[in-house]
Formats: structure tokens, sequence, C-alpha cells
């Protein structure tokens, strides 16, 4: 999902930056009102940053013979609410941008929108709709997990369709081509990613009910 | 405990299968290349080119591998360290059940 350095037209660049940049201000104050107000969280605010860095680090093979990373992003969505991994999810693509030449400076306000925004809100709306159809915390996790990961690259494909058109069949054309790099590829990954975060929220769930607890994720368990 | 355990256990086997069968089923013809190079060779094959270059580029591709299992390991000793520390103290809290308990739900 990163757009290399330098692709977008400047007019898209700065049009994207301005877009994500309401986003990436509003996570960040959030953030610190999570600290400030809920310091006892800071630690699971951590795990959430941590697990975005680590799956986003890693490219991994899919069944279409290309490779592709996860982004994690759906874990912490589903913890502290979407705007929280606008910063964190920012926080990761600037590292990238900066120390591995993945991604860039000129297509970050692009990227982060994709990964950072709409990632994370349509993780959480998945969430939201499971929990709301009777589904637990894991059904819940798996889906957020695996549609944020789904919806980054689908916006990321919308994105240089929209920036750069094909010549013969215009800006659907170029979707439908830059899915096929994307989409596919990807499906396993979402599956193998909302694994992954089922596993986390099962550690955590051990380990943090009276977090998730607290953040309204789990019902409290019932006095004995 | 057990059938928790046993949920775990399936739930990382299915990690690692997902990862694991496209390497295998495709008996090394295709090379993996990452979709986000695809993606770029195609903007590169109809002319498109970059105005602007990356300030910083690891200069091999060792370099650049090496500084990917740093932004991995960095998640990876946070969140252990975190997961630690949310284990570490569940002994400590004591009053709460630790009976066999199926979790991982409400």
């Amino acid at each position: 999902m990163h757009i290399a350095e330098g692709f977008l037209p400047v007019t898209h660049a700065v049009g994207w930056t301005l877009a994500a940049a309401p986003f990436v201000v509003h996570g960040a104050r959030q953030v610190v009102a999570e600290v400030r107000e809920r310091p006892e969280n800071t630690l699971l605010l951590g795990a959430a940053g941590a697990f975005t860095f680590v799956l986003s680090a890693v490219k991994l093979p899919s069944f279409t013979g290309s490779s592709s990373h996860p982004t994690g992003t759906g874990a912490g969505a589903v913890l502290f609410r979407p705007p929280v991994m606008a910063l964190l999810g920012t926080i990761v693509l600037l590292f990238q941008a900066l120390l591995l030449a993945h991604g860039g400076l000129t297509t970050l306000g692009a990227n982060a929108f994709a990964m950072a925004v709409v990632g994370p809100w349509a993780g959480y709306g998945a969430y939201r709709l499971t929990r709301r159809l009777g589904g637990g915390l894991p059904p819940g996790v798996f889906a957020a997990m695996a549609v944020a990961d789904l919806a980054t690259y689908v916006t990321t494909a919308g994105q240089l369709a929209l920036a750069l058109p094909d010549a013969g069949t215009g800006v659907a054309g170029a979707f439908a081509k830059f899915l096929s790099v994307f989409a596919l590829t990807q499906v396993p990954l979402a599956v193998g990613e909302g694994l992954l975060g089922v596993l986390l929220f099962r550690v955590l769930t051990a380990n943090a009910r009276p977090e998730l607890e607290r953040l309204g994720l789990l019902r409290p368990e019932p006095a004995r | 405990m057990t059938r928790s355990r046993l949920v775990t256990a399936l739930l990382v086997l299915g990690v690692v299968a997902l990862v694991a069968l496209p390497l295998v089923l495709d008996g090394g013809t295709s090379e993996f290349a990452g979709s986000d190079a695809q993606a770029t060779e195609l903007l590169e094959a109809e002319g498109r080119e970059p105005w602007f270059e990356s300030l910083f580029t690891p200069s091999s591709a060792s370099v650049e591998s090496g500084l990917f299992a740093l932004q991995a390991a960095l998640g990876g000793g946070v969140l252990g360290y975190v997961l630690g520390r949310l284990r570490g103290r569940r002994p400590a809290e004591g009053s709460r059940a630790e009976g066999p308990r199926e979790d991982g739900g409400s």
C-alpha cells in the first residue's frame, strides 16, 4: 500500500496531505488525552502501536506469487477507536519513508490516509457491525483486522487510479488494474492478520481483562 | 484450559499455513515480488517518472532488509515487553478467579 516517493502528482500529494492532516492531529490529541486521563491504558496503547510496527515490517508471500505486508491497524482501532491509529499508523509510515525508502514524504499524506485513516475506520466499522450482530470479541477482532487490511489496499488502488488514470480506460480501468495488483494478493494476508489479531486479543483477555472491560470490549465477569 | 490451548495452537497453525502454503504450492516458480514494487513498475511502464527522490535510500538490499528487521524488532520488543508486564502482574493481583475458564470472548 506504499505509493513510492514522487509518483503522485503534486496536486494529489498536497491534497491527500491536507486530507490526512486533521485526522493525524486529532489522533495525536486523542493519544495525549488517553495517556493523561487513563495512564493505566498506556501499556495497551504501546501494544497497539507495536503491533502495527511489527506487522507492517514483514512482507509475506501470498497465493498469487507476489508478496505484501499486513497493516496491523485493526487492533488499535478496536482498543482505542480509530483516531488513535491515525497517529500511530502515520508514525510507522514516517519511519519507513525516512529510513527504508519505502513509501515517501510526498506520498506520506496519501499513504497515511489509506493505512492510518481509512483502514482503522473500516476495521472499526466491521468490528461494531460484528458485535451488533451478536458476534463475540474474537469474531469482531478478526473482522476488524481483515477489513482494515483490505480497505487500506483498496484505498491505495483508488488513489493511484485517481492520480494516474489509464490512457484508454480512464480511472475505472486504472482502478481495476491496480486492484489486480493489490487486492487478490492481500486476501490471504488479511485472513492471516485476522487470526493474529484474535491471538493477540486472547492473550489480552487472559492478562488484561480489567482494561478490556474498562474499554468496553468485554462485559465484566459475573461475580461468583 | 486444554480447549483454550487447542484453539491457540490451531490459530498459530493457521497463520503459519497461510504463509507457508504459497511458498510450498508454487514449487519455486514465482519470485514473490512485493505488490508495492509491482504497482511502481506498472507506473514506470507507462512512462511515469518520480519527481522527488527519497532523502535517504539504503545503499544495498542487505542494509534495507536489516532496517526492516530493525522495525520488526522494535515492534516485537515493545509488544513482548507489554505482554510480559501484563502477564507478570497476574499472580500479584491474586483476587481474580484463576480456575479453568474459557477465555477469549464475552
